[in-house]
């Protein structure tokens, strides 16, 4: 039967040119082919994982950035409290001051009053003594051996006495 | 895989099933011919057969009775032109290689089988006789002898589809190469990205499966140009016309030939666990071995037989269905021209079903083919590993 009977003529050709068929196709087609698709999934391949690894980094940063915004919230709110107690100590160290301040020129004012005061009465201590001794000097001059003379005399004293 | 194999046991059930089909219809056809000679008394039998016969000649132009047998042979087998449509076909060119010297004329000097062409060269005189070329005396009988010593080297219709087939493979294959060469790295287009899946499952599911990450590189081109020489050309013999119509993967020698190149490779690149389990598979006693090594030195060459007959088998058969429906319709005819053109609808719906399937069929083979090389070559490299050795 010819159907089951390989021709020799058609094995001939069909060695022959697949062969070479086969050999260019891997050079000029199966060659370029593959590897063109082994580098485009490689490539995309290193590109999903670049992707990935961004994909963590952003992650990675925003918890840094939270992280960071939430130590620069206690550290505002630290500064706060501190510039809140460094307000209340300066306002108090000031009332302090002033209210001891005011106290000292109290004190000084109430010294120089005394002072003056003292200064006042040692003068007029003075002046009546000198007065009384001008007086004396007076009533030594005039002769004081009667008593008419004597009363007018301290009448005129008196009088010329003027307290001021 | 193995629902592959499902998928192809259901195929191959389904062309037993229409072959169980075609010959209880061939059945039925005899006997609807045998109804009036048997029912009907002599005289009106005789003149049923000669009224038929008359008509068949008028509707027949004075040809021979239809043999769908004939027909279905001739158009799976090869052939010295390339039939184009009707009467016209293209005649190729005979090459004859003998003792006396080279031989190349036009097929187109038989005239269809009706003429012999004397060599003036080499002093031979060649005939057509079935379809092939014969060397014949001057009173036109064979010379056995001398046919049988000269080579056939003609371009038969069978070598004009390889030639075609291959161009065609080149030709899409080194421009889809070159597409690719001209954007590396870029999302595929046109044809680029119809083969680019095939070519990655071929990669991936047929050689990295079956040969291993470590040496499928080295057999890639081959299985590669193997399948798409196996597809296209399946799917080129489902085409009824020029450039199509050659049953080429259909044809044993270009089974034999590809069956042979999958040996030699296996052979070439088995390693010494191969022939370890050929020659000696370990860990069976001795015994038993005097019996095993000579069926595993016969499975050595029967899967490639098995790899040849397989091909062959399938795209024959697939083609012999599919012409066996449209003969139906001449052998209805040639009883009345009514119920041909009946039966004809019938036909070209189960010729069409016929079509569908073996367009599955074609990339089905091409793929079981692969997957087959595949499949020896991985066993011819694979590497031994001791615990693996016992489980065999």
């Amino acid at each position: 039967m010819n159907l089951v009977k390989p021709e020799f003529g058609l094995i001939f050709w069909m060695s022959v040119t697949f062969l070479i068929v086969f050999f260019l196709m891997k050079k000029f087609a199966w060659g370029p082919i593959l590897k063109m698709i082994q580098e485009r999934e490689e490539s995309i391949e290193s590109a999903l994982n670049s992707a990935q690894k961004a994909k963590e980094e952003m992650a990675e940063l925003q918890n840094n950035n939270e992280k960071l915004l939430a130590e620069a919230r206690l550290e505002k709110d630290k500064m706060l409290k501190e510039a809140r107690e460094i307000k209340e100590t300066m306002i108090n160290d000031a009332k302090e001051a002033a209210q001891k301040e005011a106290q000292r020129i109290m004190a000084e004012a109430r010294n120089s009053i005394q002072n003056e005061k003292m200064a006042a009465i040692n003068e007029l201590k003075n002046q009546v003594a000198l007065m009384s001794v001008d007086i004396a000097e007076k009533i030594i001059r005039k002769d004081l051996s009667k008593d008419e003379n004597q009363k007018t005399l301290v009448a005129t004293l008196i009088n010329d006495v003027k307290l001021n | 895989m193995l629902y592959k194999i499902n998928t192809f046991k259901i195929f191959l059930s389904l062309i037993i099933a229409n072959l169980f089909l075609l010959g209880a219809t061939s059945a039925f056809a005899n006997d609807s011919t045998a109804v009036p000679t048997t029912a009907e008394n002599e005289t009106t039998a005789i003149t049923a057969e000669h009224h038929e016969a008359a008509h068949e000649a008028g509707a027949a132009h004075g040809e021979e009775k239809f043999n769908a047998g004939k027909m279905i042979l001739e158009h799976v087998g090869d052939a010295h032109d390339w039939h184009i449509a009707g009467h016209l076909a293209m005649p190729l060119p005979v090459i004859i290689y003998s003792e006396a010297g080279l031989d190349i004329f036009s097929s187109a000097r038989f005239e269809h089988g009706h003429a012999t062409y004397h060599s003036d060269k080499t002093n031979i005189s060649y005939k057509l006789e079935e379809n092939k070329v014969v060397a014949v005396n001057e009173d036109g009988s064979v010379k056995e002898d001398l046919t049988a010593s000269f080579y056939d080297l003609s371009i038969t219709k069978n070598v004009a589809s390889l030639l075609f087939s291959l161009v065609l493979l080149c030709w899409i294959f080194i421009s889809v190469a070159k597409a690719y060469t001209r954007n590396p790295g870029k999302a595929p287009k046109g044809l680029q990205s119809f083969v680019e899946p095939i070519i990655i499952f071929l990669r991936d599911d047929v050689a990295k499966s079956s040969i291993g990450e470590k040496h499928y590189k080295k057999f890639m081109p081959y299985l590669l140009t193997v399948f798409f020489f196996i597809w296209i050309n399946n799917l080129l013999g489902l085409i009824p016309i020029m450039p199509g119509g050659a049953n080429l993967t259909g044809n044993v020698a270009v089974t034999l030939t590809l069956a042979v190149l999958t040996f030699i490779i296996t052979t070439i690149n088995a390693n010494g666990h191969y022939w370890r389990h050929v020659f000696a598979m370990p860990g069976v006693p001795v015994g038993v071995l005097v019996l095993l090594t000579p069926i595993e030195i016969l499975g050595v060459f029967l899967r490639p037989f098995v790899l040849m007959v397989r091909l062959f088998a399938n795209i024959t058969a697939g083609h012999i269905i599919a012409l066996s429906f449209f003969s139906l319709i001449f052998i209805f005819g040639e009883m009345n021209t009514g119920a041909g053109l009946g039966f004809s609808l019938f036909s070209t719906a189960f010729t069409v079903f016929m079509m569908v399937m073996e367009l599955l069929v074609a990339f089905l083979q091409a793929y079981v083919f692969t997957l087959l090389s595949a499949v020896y070559f991985g066993a011819a490299v694979e590497e031994g590993h001791h615990e693996d050795a016992h489980a065999h």
